[in-house]
């Protein structure tokens, strides 16, 4: 864009929505930069403070209209890098539209605009006995809209799926400015299910303005139980048994002794610091539904001859438990000046091969990984430690990362299981699908999207960038697209 | 069976290469599985592509709660391999004894009753493999039961009617089957009353398998299946009575199981009748009631299924020229329906009523069968 144009569109950017609420320059675009994934960094053209659905159109409508990429952003807690800016794109800030719109006891749903915290959904549920089931780690600062564009997990995936499954209804903007309708406030639906293909579409089909959520009756009661062993293995056979029971357990999660001794030092769980591995099963739901299966629970755990047990006595103890595992990420932290998340996923059969072959990668480069995961789904979370100032170390976490990605294809998984592609996995998405199932997925993109312009340069491998693992400085970085703290 | 091809040409690939080859040299091609779903595998014109043939289990793995079958596979022989290891199908399959596949079934997107306690095919189906529009073998999703990699294919295969793809492969998670079953009944209840009883219980603390209401004789039948563990089924059906506040009667076992599956193979409906499948809510199932009265419709056999999520209405044969009618009123009143039984001389249109998304429907046929040959829905 020749300078007078891009002066030119800035004034309109500024005419629609006033001078204040269009940032540029680096110091008031400094906290854009980057998201969650830290290591890059990118300098938008703008970043824009929208109040309203109008608004946002209006903006993609002007940047459709310029051949500007941009993305919307929430809280920027993407772990990997999916909200990066597009460099000299336009960020659209969302966090403004943050409105709850309503909640239906009846319909049990609620009608949200994208800006809306995660937990702030269950808040409002609250007092008509519902709850927002979607909930990752980061749920009291990530945004609803971010959720849907990465298809966000949590802990309670197995039994009841992960955001895609809670979302009925959309109202979007497409990259071209068009606002559709998606979906409706039922769960069922009639046609293709393109609500569906929008969610985890990582903000490449365009922006979702208002979301009607499924929320879910709250669980009567709760049985949550922390069985520690002197081996992960032990801990993962203890999962096994369990699934085998034939028991569907809400949530079940393995530490660990690294991530204990994180999680420990940050919040006081009251976590066994000598554990090797530490197990977490949930069962919820009416209480003598829960009852009877907590003998059973109880019964199969034991067999796995945990050497120690723990039952949480009330609900602040649960809270306990909980915060412990939730803070895991930050509280590594600690541990260490920087880490890299992966969030790969394996056949739950083969989670101890897999974690077993994560300790030797680990050990091979010299590189401590602390191993957090949602042991019922198989989603591995290994934290990578390693310490950015330190020339080559991020070069080898990522060869690392990459190693495990790639070890979850082997095994028969997938490189994400919750997180999305976003920057940081693209190179990885075609070892994941065969070139047909690419040019697909492309297609389906170019024909939504021709100019590329929503959230350009994520999720799809860049024909020319070589893939992270070759040492030296990132490609993008090369060509200046990006740069690491 | 009813609907058979218009062009007379059927294809019986044998595999994934084979429905590839049938796609890339048919001008106008329409698949098809069981033959149980009529109306959504006659396109005028069109040759049509028997599936019957990729037939087969292809792995279960009951440790990943996963089960891959080709999409010609019956559900009826995917059921009975999961109840051999205590589990099933949550979504509750449509059909089955009738011969329904599991590509018709992830095509036409119908989920029986059961689909109230964790959900429909979009939440249980984890991958598919399919041909698009130009002939190409296309795969998405992962056999795990947790996948953010890539658009979401699956998803967009449910529901997609045969349009966007011939699917020939299709994993889906499966889950513990509950130890024991029973339901609990009221009858004759008017139409009001019995929705405020399911919103009640639906709303109650008892996590329920099934929530139905049955338009019968006497007035409106309130159905509650409730599943898990044996030990404490008895207690638990007490207290969901409890919250109807009136005179129930129960059914346990064999019983339970049949009326069930009588359920799902459309049992209540007359059989020459059109049988749709129409997504609501509670709060909108009584427009659905007023379309009815407004067409002199209020006698037709009906089900409002899985917590009044979706309704199943059988239209009368002899009411078959008034399609056209229903087609229009639904869509004022903002409700789609899916025809998923027609008769073999009704028009083929699968969809009637409110649509949505016809933007971006458009843009995805035109990525994925860029030619057109699976015909149009957007």
């Amino acid at each position: 864009m020749a300078p007078a144009d891009a002066a030119d569109f800035l004034d309109a950017l500024k005419r629609r929505l006033g001078a204040d609420r269009v940032l540029t320059g680096a110091a008031p675009m400094a906290a854009y930069e980057s998201d969650a994934l830290t290591a890059f960094r990118a300098r938008p053209r703008a970043v824009v403070l929208v109040d309203s659905a109008e608004e946002v159109v209006d903006i993609v409508r002007l940047c459709a209209a310029a051949e500007v990429p941009f993305l919307a952003r929430g809280s920027g807690t993407s772990l990997s890098g999916g909200s990066l800016p597009v460099h000299d794109g336009v960020v659209i800030a969302m966090n403004r539209l943050n409105r709850i719109l309503e909640v239906d006891p009846v319909r049990r749903t609620a009608v949200v605009e994208p800006g809306v915290v995660n937990l702030a959904v269950s808040e409002a549920a609250e007092p008509y006995g519902l709850y927002y089931s979607p909930d990752p780690s980061s749920q009291s600062v990530c945004t609803i809209g971010g959720n849907l564009a990465f298809n966000s997990g949590g802990a309670h995936c197995l039994k009841y799926g992960m955001t895609s499954n809670h979302v009925l209804g959309l109202e979007v903007v497409l990259p071209d400015g068009e606002v559709i309708e998606l979906g409706g406030d039922s769960l069922e639906g009639v046609g293709p299910d393109l609500v569906g293909l929008f969610v985890g579409s990582e903000g490449l089909f365009g922006i979702a303005t208002k979301i009607t959520l499924r929320l879910l009756p709250k669980p009567e009661t709760f049985f949550t139980l922390l069985a520690a062993y002197d081996s992960l293995a032990a801990a993962g056979e203890a999962v096994a048994a369990v699934v085998a029971s034939g028991l569907l357990p809400g949530a079940m999660e393995i530490m660990d002794n690294l991530a204990i001794e994180a999680a420990e030092a940050a919040v006081g769980a009251g976590y066994p610091l000598d554990a090797e591995g530490l197990l977490i099963v949930e069962l919820e739901g009416e209480e003598q539904q829960v009852a009877a299966e907590s003998e059973l629970l109880l019964e199969v755990v034991r067999q796995s001859k945990p050497y120690l047990e723990h039952i949480a006595s009330d609900p602040d103890d649960r809270a306990r438990i909980w915060k412990g595992r939730k803070s895991a990420f930050s509280a590594v932290g600690r541990l260490s000046p920087d880490y890299i998340v992966q969030d790969g996923v394996v056949p739950r059969s083969r989670l101890g091969e897999a974690l077993t072959k994560i300790q030797h990668l680990g050990e091979e480069h010299g590189i401590r990984v602390a191993n957090v995961f949602h042991a019922g789904d198989g989603n591995l979370h290994p934290l990578i430690l390693f310490d950015g100032r330190v020339e080559g170390e991020l070069e080898r976490a990522e060869e690392l990362a990459g190693e495990i990605l790639r070890l979850c294809i082997d095994l028969g998984g997938s490189i994400t299981g919750e997180h999305g592609v976003g920057m940081e996995k693209r190179q990885y998405l075609g070892e994941m699908f065969d070139d047909a199932d690419l040019d697909a997925m492309r297609r389906i993109r170019m024909a939504i999207d021709p100019g590329e312009l929503a959230n350009r340069g994520k999720m799809f491998p860049d024909a020319e960038a070589p893939a992270l693992l070759s040492h030296g400085p990132h490609p993008l970085e090369v060509a200046g697209v990006i740069s690491r703290e | 069976m009813a609907g058979g091809p218009v062009t007379g040409v059927v294809h019986q690939p044998g595999s994934a290469a084979e429905v590839a080859e049938a796609v890339r040299g048919a001008e106008l091609v329409v698949p098809r599985g069981g033959g149980t779903k009529p109306p959504l595998a006659v396109v005028d014109g069109a040759e049509v592509l028997d599936v019957s043939a990729l037939s087969g289990i292809t792995e279960y793995l009951p440790s990943e709660y996963t089960v891959t079958a080709l999409a010609g596979t019956p559900l009826a022989e995917v059921e009975a391999r999961l109840a051999a290891e205590g589990q099933y199908l949550p979504f509750d399959p449509l059909l089955v004894d009738a011969g329904s596949t599991v590509g018709g079934t992830v095509a036409a997107g119908a989920n029986g009753p059961g689909r109230l306690r964790y959900g429909g095919l979009r939440d249980f189906l984890l991958a598919v493999a399919f041909v698009d529009g130009r002939g190409e073998i296309v795969r998405g999703g992962a056999k795990v039961v947790k996948n953010a990699a890539g658009f979401d294919l699956p998803k967009l295969m449910v529901g997609s009617l045969g349009r966007l793809g011939v699917l020939t492969e299709c994993t889906f998670k499966v889950f513990p089957h509950p130890e024991s079953c029973a339901t609990v009944r009221v009858a004759g209840m008017a139409f009001d009353e019995a929705l405020e009883a399911a919103g009640r219980v639906g709303s109650g603390a008892v996590e329920l398998e099934c929530l139905d209401l049955v338009h019968g004789l006497a007035g409106w039948d309130l159905e509650i299946r409730i599943g898990g563990r044996s030990f404490a089924l008895d207690a638990r059906l007490k207290r969901a009575a409890d919250l109807l506040d009136t005179d129930v009667t129960t059914l346990s076992g064999d019983a339970d199981a049949t009326h069930w599956r009588s359920r799902r193979e459309f049992g209540w409906a007359p059989p020459d009748a059109s049988v749709l499948k129409l997504p609501l809510t509670p709060a909108t199932a009584a427009v659905l009631e007023q379309v009815l009265a407004d067409l002199d419709a209020s006698h037709v056999a009906r089900v409002y299924s899985a917590g009044v999520q979706q309704a199943f209405v059988a239209w009368p044969v002899e009411r078959a020229a008034d399609m056209p009618s229903l087609d229009r009123a639904l869509a004022q009143s903002k409700l789609t329906a899916l025809a998923l039984r027609a008769p073999a001389d009704a028009s083929n249109q699968p969809i009637l009523g409110y649509r949505t998304g016809g933007e971006l429907l458009r843009r995805v046929e035109q990525a994925l069968d860029p030619a057109g040959r699976f015909g149009r829905l957007g």
